[in-house]
């Protein structure tokens, strides 16, 4: 089977996350993200029909009219519709909305126009944040206790380059970011994770039973030997979500995106952002076989 | 080399793969539209005749009843059609006096043989199914006039420091006026209160000799104290719905003095109704001593005795908001009591009061505010007018035997539900201001039917994908990965359904992920197997050394994906929960299919017998 020189191209492969990187908080720094209706709230639109209509036409209408993050709700009986919309509320929204889907020919009523408050409050939000570093601590730790530290610093950095690019993403193209999406993003960091994880793992197994020191071309076979399941598993899990991005409609396509590029910055982060920066950390076989020497003398210490 | 597990292994496996398939299969039969009926305090149910009013009311309306389901302190009402359920509700409260609940539900319609197995099927999220729509109005009025309350006490407690007399305090809406006996006091107090609040315009008004002292709310910190109550709820709520194991809900604010709270389909909606609404408070104050004047004493009546009252200082030692963790539990008597632990200024105000009082009584004040519909005539029209009322009552009074510190107990209460619902409700926190139900409605799908339909599909022609790749790859062996694939959905499945996780759109796609990483396992297996091919191992010991060998990749990286889960589910809260909940359980069951259920079928298909070649 044909070895590939993964390590040779780690220079290339550093220039480019740098630049990915920078594009990336350079976007969040200047235009932010695009929020959903989940984080910033919205107008909220009751109306009332003399006869049942289609809650997919009202989305449509809405929708082709510029209304954004429309989310359309049957209200207790099937002629009474809630509407929720991404749109700063002001006294008018009720009547333009109403006004809009009395031109598709039917007799609808206003209920109420009102402004609704984010679905996602600030304690939640801290909350998550805080929970998610103590997370990334304790993975951290467990890495760090059945690898070494240094894995541990890979792995944590290969995390923190996926999620950024993926959120950079969203915010240089002004993507949709809500509750779907974050989801996505949590799913990014799992798969990231394991990745990671695999490789190490061979790489920790190669180290050991190598009798070679030149670090990069343990790394090299080690990466070889792993390469066809992660082609593999990327693949598929790609596949799934390229069925999701074009057959599953507006409301998972921002999800597809965010975990498409996540697992493909995934696979690439694992291999040289994980892996290539075990070499300038120097990485060492004693690192991983504890001295036995050091041992002894602990021993001896004892009374 | 022969590959083959001991018997027990096949049985244990098979014994997990049937459990788990019995427990998915809930999950095959629909829902019926129905009304939930429970009572709205003690853990009494509905009697006969009340059912039998009700039963026949319906049925009067043409409504259609499909079976009436009493299951000790509630009932449940299945319909034949969701059209009827909103005026059915209607209809039983209408029925049914203010000491019942009646709620709008999903019911389950699981056959009986399996719910007794207690398997019930997943519950659908707001986004899928949609589920009950409560808005409830909160009243800014009372809001002011308990931050009115709070100064005034904080205001008497500075004078009294301070030896100004005083004779009286009055709060009337945006208000609060004291009275002194002469100007010079009023002014010396003017000054003093001046520089401890700056949320009032002061003013002066002469009567008689007497000097009053007028002091309004300025409309910012008008604005602020309404912000905040709102705000203030809306954390409450959050917590109490939380508390209350529902998955995904939605709470949020509307309109400036509303907040619509969303529960996704089948749940006690009764209960979940009687919580949310919920406004029970403690106090705990001192008994007043017979020399105190009557200004600062309040009278109150027993909760649980007619009759019997006690007088109480009007000084609050502390409230609900210092209580950091509350607990139901029973005292030796199998009576019911809340555990109650103090928070560090609850703990030493608690200490400094009882400190210096031991041998007199302490009350504890339970508060409660109600709300009312009454149709009312004006002008000639009948309108609807609500009228809130509060009640407070003490539930105990007992003397100090010793300083009380951070945790001690409190009993006293009707029933063990009470004492259950008090405890949830202090650990939730207290509402800011009371909250009274505007509205409540079934809601439908947020996502729509087209949608739905399309994020589904465009799963199964994933999946379908998937067993397709690994069919052309790994041939035999991909069978094998297929079945597991099958097998671990359905235990995924099952577990979620027994947990009650709630499952949405991204819960979905959550699934997917999972059985991503449950191929991975498999896909990391058989690469091992072909290398080890490669590298001129006989078959068996090539499937032999490519299970042992990708154990501890698998675990690893599922390890630690695991720690990522459960630490999100621990502290995170709502939508991430949800996700935590579905990656964990998901990582389990790709393990357990990938480690042992594809490792069983290979052995049974491949094991007792020397292999030539290996399809993989």
């Amino acid at each position: 089977m044909r070895q590939f020189d993964f390590m040779g191209k780690r220079r290339l492969a550093f220039i480019t996350s740098a630049i990915l990187l920078i594009i990336a908080i350079g976007a969040l720094a200047t235009q932010q993200l695009n929020l959903g209706l989940d984080f910033t709230g919205g107008t909220l639109v009751e109306v009332k029909y003399e006869e049942a209509p289609s809650l997919d036409d009202i989305r449509g209408t809405l929708e082709d009219a510029d209304f954004r993050d429309v989310s359309v709700q049957n209200f207790g009986a099937s002629t009474e519709v809630l509407i929720r919309l991404q749109q700063a509320y002001d006294p008018d929204v009720g009547e333009e909305v109403v006004s809009l889907l009395r031109d598709e020919g039917t007799d609808v009523d206003l209920i109420r126009a009102e402004f609704v408050g984010a679905q996602v409050g600030d304690q939640l939000r801290d909350q998550s944040g805080m929970g998610m570093l103590l997370a990334l601590g304790l993975v951290m730790l467990y890495v760090a206790f059945r690898f070494q530290y240094k894995f541990a610093l890979g792995a944590l950095l290969a995390l923190l380059h996926d999620v950024i690019i993926v959120i950079g993403v969203f915010s240089l193209f002004g993507l949709e970011f809500d509750l779907t999406v974050l989801a996505a993003i949590l799913a990014v960091i799992g798969y990231s994770l394991n990745d990671t994880i695999v490789v190490y793992d061979r790489i920790r197994e190669n180290i050991r039973k190598s009798r070679i020191e030149h670090m990069p071309t343990i790394f090299n076979e080690a990466i070889n030997a792993t390469l066809s399941r992660t082609l593999a598993t990327s693949g598929t899990t790609l596949l799934v979500l390229l069925a999701l991005l074009l057959l599953g409609g507006d409301l998972i396509r921002n999800f597809s995106i965010a975990l498409i590029i996540g697992i493909g910055v995934g696979t690439f982060s694992s291999i040289y952002v994980a892996s290539a920066l075990l070499i300038p950390l120097r990485l060492q076989r004693q690192d991983l076989i504890p001295a036995k020497k050091e041992n002894d003398d602990e021993e001896e210490e004892l009374p | 080399m022969l590959n083959r597990y001991p018997l027990w292994k096949y049985l244990l496996i098979l014994i997990v793969i049937v459990v788990g398939l019995i427990y998915a299969l809930p999950n095959l039969f629909p829902e019926d539209p129905a009304i939930q009926i429970s009572s709205a305090q003690s853990d009494s149910g509905l009697d006969e005749g009340q059912l039998d009013e009700i039963e026949n009311a319906l049925r009067d309306d043409g409504i259609d009843i499909t079976a009436i389901e009493s299951d000790g302190g509630s009932v449940l009402i299945r319909l034949a059609s969701a059209g009827d359920q909103l005026n059915a509700r209607d209809i039983a409260s209408e029925i049914l006096n203010d000491d019942y609940v009646v709620a709008v539900n999903q019911a389950e319609s699981t056959p009986d043989w399996l719910a007794s197995l207690g398997a019930a099927p997943m519950n659908l999220g707001l986004d899928l199914r949609g589920g009950v729509h409560f808005l409830l109005e909160v009243d800014m009025d009372e809001a002011l006039t308990q931050r009115l309350e709070v100064h005034g006490s904080a205001m008497r407690e500075l004078l009294r420091d301070e030896r100004i007399r005083y004779r009286d305090t009055e709060i009337e809406d945006r208000r609060i006026s004291l009275v002194f006996a002469d100007e010079g006091d009023r002014d010396q107090a003017r000054q003093l209160i001046r520089q401890e609040f700056d949320e009032f315009d002061y003013s002066t008004e002469d009567e008689g000799r007497a000097a009053r002292l007028v002091m309004t709310l300025t409309d910012e910190s008008v604005d602020e104290i309404q912000d905040y109550a709102i705000e203030q709820n809306l954390t409450t709520l959050r917590n109490r719905v939380n508390e209350l194991g529902v998955a995904e809900p939605l709470v949020q604010r509307q309109g400036p003095n509303r907040i619509v709270v969303e529960l996704p389909g089948v749940q006690d909606t009764a209960a979940a109704k009687r919580i949310v609404g919920a406004t029970a408070e403690l106090e705990f104050r001192l008994e007043a001593s017979p020399d105190a004047s009557d200004s600062d004493t309040e009278t109150f009546e027993f909760r649980n005795e007619e009759g019997r009252s006690a007088e109480l200082s009007r000084d609050v030692i502390i409230t609900g908001d210092n209580v950091s963790n509350a607990n139901r539990s029973f005292d030796e008597n199998g009576r019911p009591q809340v555990n109650i632990d103090l928070d560090g200024t609850g703990g030493t105000l608690m200490n400094r009061a009882t400190r210096s009082n031991i041998g007199s009584n302490m009350a504890v004040l339970f508060i409660e505010h109600n709300s009312e519909m009454r149709t009312v005539m004006e002008d000639g029209e009948e309108v609807e007018e609500r009228v809130n009322t509060t009640e407070r009552g003490i539930i105990s009074l007992a003397t100090i035997q010793s300083a009380l510190g951070n945790s001690f107990r409190i009993t006293g209460l009707e029933s063990s539900t009470e004492a259950e619902e008090l405890a949830l409700l202090l650990r939730s926190g207290s509402l800011a201001a009371p909250i009274y139900f505007a509205q409540e409605r079934t809601i439908g799908p947020s996502l729509g039917a087209e949608n739905i339909e399309r994020g589904i599909m465009s799963v199964q022609i994933g999946l379908l994908l998937v067993v397709l790749f690994m069919l052309v790859r790994y041939k035999v062996f991909g069978i094998i990965a297929n079945l597991a694939l099958g097998i671990n959905l359905a235990l995924l499945v099952a577990a979620m359904s027994i947990l009650g996780a709630t499952l949405t759109l991204p819960g979905i796609a959550g699934i997917v992920l999972t059985l991503g990483m449950a191929v991975d396992a498999n896909v990391l297996i058989f690469e091992r197997i072909r290398e080890e091919l490669r590298n001129g191992m006989s078959a068996q010991q090539a499937i032999h050394a490519g299970y042992e060998r990708a154990v501890s990749s698998i675990v690893d990286a599922n390890l630690t994906t695991l720690l990522v889960a459960v630490i999100l589910f621990s502290i995170g809260t709502g939508p991430v929960k949800g996700f935590a909940v579905t990656l964990s359980l998901g990582i389990l069951t790709s393990m357990f299919t990938a480690l042992l259920v594809s490792r069983a079928m290979v052995n049974l298909s491949h094991g007792g017998k020397p292999l030539k070649k290996l399809w993989i």
